[in-house]
């Protein structure tokens, strides 16, 4: 198994705010990996920072051997990695099929319809909201349009930041099963979470952040077995 | 009465054209240009230079002031604005009424404090007579259609090119159209540019209907247009249209019937009174965001 994505000694700073304190992980081609965390612990901090919206102060993030942190923010996506962002951030003005096209920014517009098939298969409720503007749709359809809008540049990593935050359990399994499915079909997933029970459940590799430092990894079983992750994340 | 009207309607483009820049840069860029009626002021300047001076027929005047002002615009920009794109809201706001400042006196400077009598550009063409009597003037007809064409223009462009639609995306979050690859420094010249474009123009027909020229020309109708773009609802592009012709038909309605004097008063009364009803313009957006 070939590493996509490797991160080093990773130190990113809010200002004078150290919030990330040299996180190092890797995630294996093919794989499902989740960091996992209270609010605060510095996920999303990492995600942004691995998809180019952040700046770290120190360390390193490589994708397929190729080091990102040169790389202008808008041209991350180019190199093959999409990142859903936490709070979804669709474009409430745009249509759906307009905010799939913007998913869609950097790739030929020759290409776009046939992806826009393989999206519409997995998430057949955008296809129906299609001429719909994204602000209208409920929450668990724009958390559908999110991931089907980050599918749009055909990733082989996609990252999801809190994709079950504030939708309903059927939703959060509807989602997850949707995760599943994709990584069968050979994306590998970067998966940060604050519901640690769904995350390690359908994760091969697991690490745990506190305060802004990697103090627990392990396989998705292990961590939910795990003494210390149960008592602090899986209530008991 | 038409004859107003119709004069009303002619200004109002003129201010809808001009709504038009402060409008689109306020949409994507989050702030208020107020540099944006000088530029009007310097594409009426250069216009006049090259009819009067270089003797260039006067549709190529136009673009020639138009190009020269879309790189200004896009310079404004890189060089004032850009810098502080993460800084508050009130330094820009200030650093645009500085550039404002900058660029009257700069034209104080190169073209002097004497008014410039602009040259007529229609003046082979006969006003047209209408039913009843009215007359209109050729600048008139042409604010009118032009303000018209580059409405259906701007419309289509931000909604079936793939230009248009990024502008869009970038105008609600920067940060996730950045996650699409869209590139947001780019996009925000390139709507400096458009709005720096159409002002060029806006100064041309402004200057052929008021034909006095100086360096302060272009601050009351940009003050005026901005007001226009409020009133309408700011960020909103048949908002800009219709704000700026409604205000240049109360404006016109007012100076005729009620008093000249007082016209400009009645215009920013109206103003508040909109935005005391609807205080996000007559189309202004009022989004409710499911969660």
């Amino acid at each position: 198994m070939s590493t996509v994505l490797k991160v080093e000694n990773l130190h990113v700073y809010y200002g004078s705010i150290h919030a990330i304190k040299g996180v190092s992980f890797e995630v294996g081609e093919g794989e499902i990996v989740t960091l996992i965390g209270a609010n605060g612990a510095g996920k999303s901090t990492t995600l942004n920072t691995v998809g180019g919206l952040l700046k770290p102060r120190e360390g390193s993030v490589e994708f397929e051997g190729k080091s990102i942190l040169g790389v202008a923010p808008h041209k991350v996506v180019n190199q093959g990695m999409a990142l859903c962002p936490e709070g979804r951030r669709v474009f409430a003005q745009l249509s759906v099929r307009e905010n799939l096209e913007m998913g869609a920014y950097t790739r030929p517009v020759s290409e776009i319809a046939e992806t826009l098939e393989i999206v519409y298969e997995h998430f057949p409720r955008l296809k129906e909201r299609q001429t719909q503007m994204a602000g209208t749709l409920s929450g668990g359809e724009q958390q559908m349009l999110a991931m089907g809008r980050a599918l749009m540049s055909k990733p082989r990593l996609m990252m999801l930041d809190e994709p079950s935050m504030g939708l309903a359990p059927i939703l959060v399994d509807q989602i997850f099963e949707i995760i599943k499915a994709l990584n069968k079909k050979g994306t590998t997933i970067l998966l940060v979470e604050q519901n640690a029970q769904m995350a390690l459940s359908i994760a091969d590799r697991a690490y745990v952040l506190e305060t802004g430092r990697i103090v627990n990894s392990g396989t998705g079983k292990d961590l939910l077995n795990d003494d210390s992750v149960k008592k602090a994340y899986l209530g008991g | 009465m038409l004859a107003h009207l119709i004069n009303g309607i002619s200004l109002g483009s003129i201010y809808a054209i001009i709504a038009l820049g402060y409008t689109m840069v306020y949409g994507i860029a989050k702030m208020l240009n107020f540099a944006h009626g000088d530029v009007i002021m310097v594409g009426g300047y250069v216009s006049f230079c090259f009819m009067s001076y270089m003797n260039v027929p006067a549709p190529i005047a136009v673009l020639l002031a138009m190009a020269i002002c879309t790189v200004l615009g896009i310079t404004i920009e890189r060089l004032a604005y850009k810098p502080l794109r993460s800084a508050t809201s009130l330094a820009v706001l200030i650093t645009a009424i500085g550039m404002s400042y900058f660029l009257q006196n700069s034209a104080l400077i190169i073209w002097g404090a004497n008014p410039k009598a602009y040259p007529n550009i229609f003046k082979d063409i006969e006003a047209f007579e209408m039913v009843g009597g009215a007359r209109v003037s050729p600048v008139a007809v042409v604010a009118i259609t032009a303000n018209l064409v580059i409405m259906i223009i701007l419309t289509l462009f931000t909604s079936r090119t793939k230009m248009g639609k990024a502008m869009r995306a970038v105008s609600e979050d920067k940060g996730a159209a950045t996650l699409m690859g869209i590139n947001v420094n780019f996009t925000i010249s390139m709507t400096f540019a458009i709005g720096s474009g159409l002002a060029a123009i806006a100064g041309v027909l402004l200057c052929t209907a008021y034909p006095t020229l100086m360096p302060t020309t272009g601050s009351m109708p940009g003050i005026k247009a901005f007001t226009a773009a409020v009133f309408g609802g700011i960020g909103s592009i048949p908002g800009a249209m219709i704000g700026g012709i409604l205000l240049g038909v109360i404006e016109i309605l007012a100076r005729a019937y009620i008093s000249s004097e007082l016209a400009d008063a009645i215009v920013f009364g109206v103003l508040i009174v909109v935005l005391i009803f609807r205080p996000t313009g007559l189309l202004g957006k009022q989004i409710h965001e499911k969660v």
